[in-house]
Order: C-alpha cells, then structure tokens, then sequence
C-alpha cells in the first residue's frame, strides 16, 4: 500500500522532516512509531475498508463526462468525491486517523478547519466513534462557511473561533497545534491535509490513496487500461491531489497535473499559489515551499476558496515538482468561477469551489482527441452556493 | 565553551531571572533601551525574541508582541543592525530565540555570525529538533562559543533528557506544565515532574520557564532549577505600563517580593 513514502525521518528529497517544539515530541513519536504498524495490521484494515464501503458510500463512481468530452474534444472522467458522505475526499482520512486514535487510547480529537469540509467530516466521524471533538477555525472562514459551521454544531461538535493573526486556517492549525501543546495524552489532532510534521503527510496520502486505487481498477474495467494520460486535481495543502495521484506517483505513462489557486492572478498580491511565488521554509512542522516574506515571515494567502487558501503545500507535493514527477499550474479565481458554472449546467454537477479550480484548467491545455483524462472532483458546491450566488448573479 | 552564560551559572546558582523581550516591541526603537534597564535593575540574563507570524509554542500575548513587533518593521537584519550597539549596554548573557523558519531565510551560517559579531552568547530555537540541530549547526555553534538551550518538558522522556543533557552546553530550558506561553494557572505548576528532573543530577544546570509571572509562582519554581525564565508576563507589564520611569524596576521588585 506504501508505494511513495518519505525516509524514516519524514522526508521526500529534502521536504517534510518534524521541526516540531519539544512539547510535542513525544506525541508525535508515539505517531511515527505506531502509525504503520497500525494501519498495516489486518483489524484496521477491515474496519477501514468496511467503513469507507458501508458508511462513506465507496468505491465513488468514476464518470464519464460526455458533454465535457465533447467541448473538449477528449475524453474526460470525473472521480466523483464529490458524492461520499459529507460531500468531499476529507472523510477518507477523518475515518482512518479516528481508529488510529482509539488504538492509541486517545480521548478527544481536535482538528483545523478552512472551508470547513474537514471540520464536518470529523465531527461527523467523532460522532460516529463516539469521542469528544473540537474544531479550530479561523473567524473569517466560519462567516463565508455558515452552512458548515451549523453542520459541525448539529453533530455535536464544540467551534472554537480563531481571531488571532489572519483569522483563517493557518491560524486555525496554529491554535489547533497550542490545544494539543496543552494536554498531549488525551487528545489526537486529525489534520485535514499532506501537512504537518511527519507522519501527518504520509499518513494522510495513506488514507487518501484510495482514490488512485479505485481510479485504477475503475478505469480498467471503463477502457481496458489502469492509466490515464492525465489526472488534474486541485492543490491547497493537497490532499486530494495526493489521494489521486498516489499509485500513478513515478509512472510515466500518466501526467499528474496539480491545479493551484491562483486568486487574483500570482503577481496580484491576492494568492495562494505557493509553487509558483513560494520558496522553501518551514511551515506547521515540515519544511517545504510556503508564500514568505524576504525575513521569513509567513503571508496571508488568497483564494476565493477557502479550501485552498493556505500559504504551504504539503511537502510531498514539493518534492513531486522539484523532481519533475507532477506538474503544478494554476488559475485564477474567475477562471475556477466560470468552470463551476460549465459543469453545473454541462453535467448537472455543482462542484466545490475548490474542485472547480481542477475543471478550470481544462480549458487551458490541449489534450488529444483519444486521451483519457481523470479529474478529481473533490467536493459537492452545496457550501459555496452563497459565494456561486454572488460571484454569478444568480 | 567558556561564554557569559556559562559564567553566570557557575557563580551563581539559585534565583536566576532571566527576562525574555520582544525584539522591536513595544517600539521598533526599544530593543536596546529595555535591555539597558533591565542590565540595570539586576535581572541575570535576557532573551531577545525575533518575531515569526506563526509561532506555534506561544501563547497571545506573546504572539501579539509579536505581530506588533513585524508591523513595526522589526527583522533579523534589523534587529542585528540594533545589536551592534549590544555590548556597549549590558555584559549581562543574552539569548536570541525565535522560530526557525526566520533564521533559515536569513542563513543559518550568517546567523550564527552575526550573532558572535554582536556579542550574542546563545541561542533558543523551539522548532528546531536536536537531530536537525547535530546535523546542521552544532560544530559551527561550538566554533564560534554560541550556545544552544534545548526544552525539555513533563512529557520527556528521562533517556531524552540525558540525551537533551549531553548536547547542551550552557543550560536546559524547563518547561513548567503541558502548556504553551502565558499561562497564570498556579497549580499549573508539574512538581513531580520538576522534583524527578532535579533528581536526575544533570551536568547543565536548568531554569524554569512557561507560566511564572508573580513573585510566588517565580520562588516555587525556583526551588526546583536555577531560577526561571519570565516571558509573557514581562510583555504583559510594559503593554499596560511602558518601559518608562520606574516600570520595569517596578516588575522586577515585584517579582523578589
């Protein structure tokens, strides 16, 4: 299952790594030393698996897109995230880490939140097991995310609101990670991305390489063939991306195409595209490429999409660029705009804002007529319709 | 090694208050005029913090300081540019600490520099771990005789701890409780933890730090350590009260009170 993994220390190339305070050593110790033994055992296993069938709804189909083909003169397949329950990938790696902390004995879970999909998709599993859950989210995304933050509160889960420096996620997984500081035994912290000190990323592209797994056997069952000539998925910390492009990660017969946000456009200022203006640093506990100031300073980034709204991206996907095994574009928040509104009336699939940014970038490369393409639709639009509604004068 | 820190600890070795500032805080200006004061009203040893937007083992009122510290213009080169004047203030031990993403954009070899060019006898980086520590800086720490204080705190391990021992070389930062910055709870305070670390005879002195801010949580804990280290409520003090007249003479009083 482990085909792309960092070193034992935590690094791919010289991303990742655990630049953690001591306060958190030994939690994260006991995570490196246990995270595979578990995981790998056949008890998790079946429970994962089980879980993932009866409870999140998977395998989710992989649909052809036949009026996106035709526009687009190819051949086009979306993998359909976007219809597991709570409506996005996050619950792939919400369901995984959860019985990883009831094997660890832990009490109670805590987790940031941006768009606020990973915050649903934790209460939701915390109330499935049964544990006490806390999300942290900055004050800025719980006012453009309502609709989720009552979700989270309907499940049962306590909010902590997060108004300490740019008041959205990277504030929120900083105080996320001070809760933890606070009372290490009993709490697990479940990250909602490829980030953080290791194992967060490898054990996240663990739960989330489901997504390739079923890519592979859907496709060849569709067409004969387990690669695609490309899949594009969205990049912010870049779980979905990861969970896509896993078991494809170093085979040449497939492009992994990584779409970032772009915002108002990479030299406006307003951004989140940390590839392209990004240099390398530490962010969260891992060293990889993050939007800084000459002193080091981390930069409030920009996204219409909460979700990709983060200044770091996970360090695997670093490494995957530097080595020229991914490829990371992106577009702009009016381009991730308009392709909403194509899929939404194409195919009768509102897509997450985040997703959108993948769709996006179909209409600026040319594939060839017989190409199969996989874009990895990563959330439902249901949480952005107030955002859709304002942007699209609906 | 035989720098400022190593001195102070081999003469004196009870009721240490070492004062932790904000580079640049409350005005960009300030730096130096705090440490002045503070060199003059008798505290032992000062820390300088070097501010990072997200720093992740604080509380808000250091992350506050913080923030107003970066708006007001405050960088490492900034803050070495300052420091020049450094040894003309004080021959008290002073520490730079702050995160290690800053030092890495500045260069970790030009930082180590600068700071043995400005009289600067160690360093506290909580993020970056011991491995990276050996790995990258140490040798060229020990060259230029710049210290580096490693945490320790209730959850560590006593192997680690002899571990953390082995590779310091000035003292060993104890952190009070599981907590980060700022905390005025006084039964915060881990005495079995704190007892079961004086016990272990480590070769490095220690002080404590994490949660003091009066007089009575300072002498409880420095029955356990060398003496302690005081952050958050020092910046609480010159936020309400400034850093003229007697207010930070003031705090200091209060502390031995």
């Amino acid at each position: 299952m482990s085909a792309f993994s960092p070193d034992s220390n935590g690094f791919y190339g010289e991303f990742g790594g655990a630049f953690i305070p001591e306060m958190l050593y030994p939690n994260v110790q006991e995570l490196q030393q246990n995270y595979k033994v578990i995981i790998d055992s056949k008890d998790f296993q079946e429970e994962f698996r089980m879980l993932l069938r009866d409870y999140v709804g998977r395998p989710t189909p992989l649909f052809y897109s036949k009026n996106l083909s035709e526009m687009f003169d190819t051949n086009i397949y979306l993998k359909r995230e976007d219809l597991t329950h709570t409506g996005a990938h996050k619950i792939n790696n919400t369901i995984g880490q959860i019985l990883l902390a009831k094997r660890l004995n832990k009490k109670e879970i805590i987790a940031e939140t941006g768009a606020g999909q990973h915050g649903v998709a934790v209460a939701t599993t915390c109330a499935l097991m049964n544990m006490d859950c806390t999300i942290y989210m900055g004050e800025i995304d719980i006012q453009r995310q309502g609709p989720n933050v009552e979700k989270m509160r309907m499940l049962g889960a306590k909010i902590v609101a997060v108004n300490s420096g740019s008041k959205t996620l990277k504030d929120a997984t900083n105080e996320a990670i001070r809760q933890w500081i606070n009372n290490p035994v009993d709490i697990h912290y479940i990250i909602g991305s490829v980030v953080g000190p290791h194992p967060y990323p490898d054990m996240v592209s663990i739960f989330q390489s489901v997504i390739s797994e079923e890519i592979k056997f859907q496709l060849k069952e569709k067409t004969g063939r387990e690669n695609p000539d490309c899949i594009i998925a969205c990049l912010g910390g870049g779980s979905n991306a990861m969970g896509a492009f896993y078991h494809f990660i170093g085979d040449k017969k497939t492009r992994l195409i990584a779409v970032e946000a772009g915002g108002k456009g990479v030299y406006s200022g307003k951004t989140a595209a940390t590839i392209a203006l990004g240099k390398k640093g530490i962010i969260h506990g891992s060293k990889t490429y993050l939007i800084q100031t000459e002193d080091g300073q981390i930069v409030e980034p920009h996204s219409i999409s909460a979700g990709l709204d983060y200044p770091g991206i996970g360090p695997a996907h670093s490494y995957l660029h530097d080595a020229g095994l991914s490829e990371v574009v992106n577009v702009t928040d009016d381009e991730a705009l308009s392709a909403a509104f194509t899929l939404s009336q194409k195919e009768g699939i509102i897509p997450a804002l985040e997703s959108a940014h993948a769709l996006a970038y179909l209409s600026k490369v040319k594939f060839k007529k017989d190409d199969i393409v996989v874009v990895n639709l990563s959330g439902r639009g249901d949480k952005d319709m107030l955002t859709y509604k304002k942007h699209l004068g609906l | 090694m035989n720098n400022r820190i190593k001195q102070l600890f081999e003469h004196k070795k009870k009721n240490i208050v070492s004062i932790y500032i904000t580079a640049g805080f409350p005005s960009l200006s300030d730096t130096l005029k705090i440490i002045k004061e503070l060199d003059s009203v008798g505290v032992d040893m000062i820390e300088i913090g070097f501010p990072f937007s997200d720093p992740m083992a604080d509380g808000p009122v250091i992350q506050q300081s913080s923030e107003t510290a970066i708006e007001n213009g405050m960088t490492l080169k900034v803050l070495f540019e300052q420091l020049k004047e450094l040894r003309t203030v004080t021959q008290l031990p002073v520490l730079l600490m702050g995160y290690l993403n800053p030092v890495l954009q500045f260069g970790e070899v030009d930082f180590i520099n600068k700071c043995h060019d400005t009289g600067i006898d160690g360093i506290i980086i909580p993020d970056m771990p011991l491995s990276y520590y050996q790995d990258n800086l140490q040798e060229f720490c020990n060259e230029k005789g710049i210290s580096n204080t490693l945490l320790i705190t209730p959850q560590t391990a006593v192997s680690r701890i002899h571990e953390i021992d082995n590779n310091s070389d000035g003292f060993i930062y104890m952190v009070s409780s599981n907590s980060i910055t700022g905390g005025t709870n006084d039964n915060n305070l881990n005495t079995d933890y704190l007892e079961r670390t004086q016990k272990l005879q480590l070769k490095n002195p220690q002080l404590t730090g994490f949660g003091i801010h009066d007089s009575a949580s300072f002498n409880n804990a420095s029955r356990y350590s060398s003496g302690c280290i005081i952050g958050s409520a020092f910046i609480s003090h010159i936020t309400k009260n400034g850093i003229e007249a007697n207010s930070i003479k003031q705090f200091i009083n209060n502390l031995h009170s």
